[in-house]
């Protein structure tokens, strides 16, 4: 068996291990560490449990926020939630209108790994007339110096869900 | 506090794992307190922020093997960001609830063992999974997103309420914005050319820091602390325990600690939580915390400074090491600790307060030396292994409390004269959780 290949620096380890999968590092004093390449993989069992109807309500090109049903409070949710944060009772489901403006927002030239393919993107907080809370989503159809805090945003729906947030975004209203 | 040790923060130590890297910081803290045997340590509070980036589960564990401290107490300890200030306080309170004497406190992270992207995604995963993260799950753009609304309230609102084009003043007040956001960048990355333990010293101009690349707009790579690989522990004891050990301890006088809610979506819009020096008609028309301020911060400063007889920050202490992972976010935590008032973090930066005095940073700051915040350089310039983080930020205070800067650092440009009390202030993610813990000279 031949010896892994050695590197003095730490990149060219990387590379290697995507290749061979084993690589030593030799640092300035000479001292060698072996490195292996170590995938991990995992489908997850995801509940969206409470939240359910909403993810679901969006394959239906409904946006659905919650309220309080306490009539003393009332408060409603733009994101949902099963129970009130203000006073703990359970809430109630409520359509949400579909268009709101825009509280705060990025474009991402960078992001994880996972949505890199992805940049740029734009990021959103969205509100809503009626709503004390926010909600976070993509702006598509427009460009980083389009975006402005106060813009008003229309939603769009997936015309195959994937039962994710994504089956929901944003549009300028035009 | 009787001792401290801190490894080198690196991009990567790959010749060190988990445990030899926090086995070095805990032989350099041993080394300064010779008197202290190993009997005589009654435990360990052991801090790291993910399983995902060792694909070790229960390392904390095996950072106990190695020290040799079986079968003594011990506790992992983990909240995001602020993992290491969260585990500097369990040290506390283990000794200040009376079960332990002596206990160490001892944190690391070890982020060099994914590619980049991959450990940025491994941090957005302390965002919600259901609403947040699918988006495109990635934590300096939750940063833009509340800097760019701090932005509009606070300069766009004021600085440019003259100008009636709302998208031209927008635009002028994110380059303000950035523009201010630069300085805190500037004094980090220079105030870390003193400090031998920091990843990324280096003399930068307001230019370079606008002309680095865009990340998630309006943040800039300059502006944005980065992975590391490094520990730090700290060594805390009873005060009749640190007299037999030191003749410079250091008293922990104040320890507070805030949450938020972990979805930004879900921020309230109420009223601000005053420090004594604030009235509530400062605030009148704010609606807070909203996306621009961390109300984790205010609460966790308004407690340690409440427990420590501080009614006035800037006047009273000497010196703050904050968790700057984004210079927006040590703007904002200026206004969280009371340094200034909500909406007077751009100027305050500006007025060269947060500033060491002796340095000449190529930027005129005449209030320089009012209240140095991150003297060795912060998050930004030191790196931020997360377990690591809080407790790197207790050492390096612990060192300026005891006048040690020199012998530590080699060269006493950051030692603040006469430093007799600061604080250091931990934060996770988006502000869901922060920690401030208030530092004092015992001697």
């Amino acid at each position: 068996m031949a010896r892994p290949r050695t590197f003095q620096h730490f990149r060219e380890v990387q590379e290697e291990l995507g290749k061979t999968g084993a690589a030593i590092f030799r640092d300035a004093n000479g001292v060698e560490s072996l490195f292996i390449d170590s995938p991990y993989s995992i489908h997850y069992i995801h509940s969206y449990a409470e939240d359910s109807a909403f993810f679901l309500g969006l394959a239906e090109k409904k946006l659905l926020g919650s309220k309080c049903a306490n009539p003393a409070c009332g408060f409603v949710y733009a994101t949902p939630r099963g129970h009130c944060m203000v006073c703990g009772r359970p809430t109630e489901w409520l359509e949400l209108p579909r268009r709101g403006k825009v509280h705060s927002w990025t474009t991402c030239l960078f992001g994880s790994e996972a949505f890199l393919k992805e940049t740029p993107y734009n990021l959103a907080m969205i509100e809503f007339e009626g709503a004390g809370s926010l909600f976070l989503a993509r702006v598509k159809e427009c460009v980083q110096s389009e975006l402005y805090v106060g813009m008003p945003v229309e939603a769009r729906f997936a015309p195959e869900p994937k039962y994710s947030i994504t089956d929901v975004w944003f549009v300028p209203v035009r | 506090m009787v001792s401290g040790g801190v490894t080198k923060f690196a991009k990567a130590h790959p010749a060190m794992d988990f445990r030899l890297m926090v086995k070095k910081a805990y032989d350099q803290a041993r080394a300064e307190i010779p008197n202290l045997t190993a009997d005589r340590i009654d435990g360990s509070r052991v801090s790291y922020f993910s399983d995902h980036f060792s694909r070790q589960l229960k390392a904390a564990s095996m950072v106990q093997d190695y020290l040799g401290l079986n079968p003594k107490g011990s506790v992992r300890i983990e909240w995001g960001g602020a993992t290491g200030g969260e585990c500097f306080q369990a040290a506390y309170e283990a000794i200040a609830s009376g079960r332990m004497d002596v206990c160490l406190a001892a944190g690391y992270e070890t982020m060099s063992r994914v590619a980049t992207w991959k450990g940025n995604e491994f941090i957005a995963l302390a965002s919600d999974t259901n609403f947040d993260f699918p988006l495109g799950g990635f934590y300096t753009g939750y940063y833009a997103l509340m800097v760019m609304r701090h932005i509009y309230e606070y300069l766009r609102l004021t600085k440019f309420a003259h100008v009636t084009n709302e998208r031209e003043a927008q635009r002028l007040a994110i380059a303000e914005g950035q523009r201010i956001m630069a300085w805190v960048s500037v004094k980090n990355h220079l105030n870390a050319t003193h400090n031998p333990y920091a990843q990324y010293p280096k003399r930068l101009t307001v230019k370079d820091v606008l002309s680095s690349e865009m990340i998630s707009y309006p943040l800039m790579r300059e502006q944005i602390c980065t992975m590391s690989d490094g520990a730090a522990t700290a060594i805390l004891c009873t005060e009749s325990v640190a007299k037999e050990l030191t003749d410079r301890p250091v008293r922990v006088t104040g320890v507070g600690t805030g949450t938020d809610t972990m979805r930004l979506s879900d921020r309230p819009f109420g009223s601000v939580p005053l420090f004594p020096h604030e009235k509530a008609a400062d605030y009148a028309h704010l609606p807070y915390p909203g996306v621009h301020s961390f109300r984790a911060g205010r609460t966790a400063g308004l407690e340690a400074c409440r427990m420590a007889g501080v009614t006035d920050p800037i006047r009273q202490l000497d010196f703050i090491e904050l968790h700057d992972a984004y210079a927006s976010s040590e703007i904002q935590t200026y206004e969280d600790l009371g340094l200034c008032k909500y909406g007077e973090g751009y100027d305050f930066t500006l007025s060269g307060a947060p500033f060491l005095k002796n340095i000449d940073y190529g930027l005129p700051v005449p209030q320089a030396g009012k209240i140095p915040v991150n003297p060795s350089g912060g998050l930004i310039a030191c790196g931020h292994p997360v377990g690591a983080t809080g407790l790197m930020q207790a050492v390096f205070a612990f060192w300026q409390l005891q006048g040690t800067i020199r012998q530590h650092f080699g060269d006493s440009t950051l030692q603040i004269r006469n430093a007799k009390r600061g604080a250091i202030h931990s934060h996770a993610g988006t502000g869901s959780a922060v920690t401030v813990s208030i530092l004092e000279r015992g001697f």
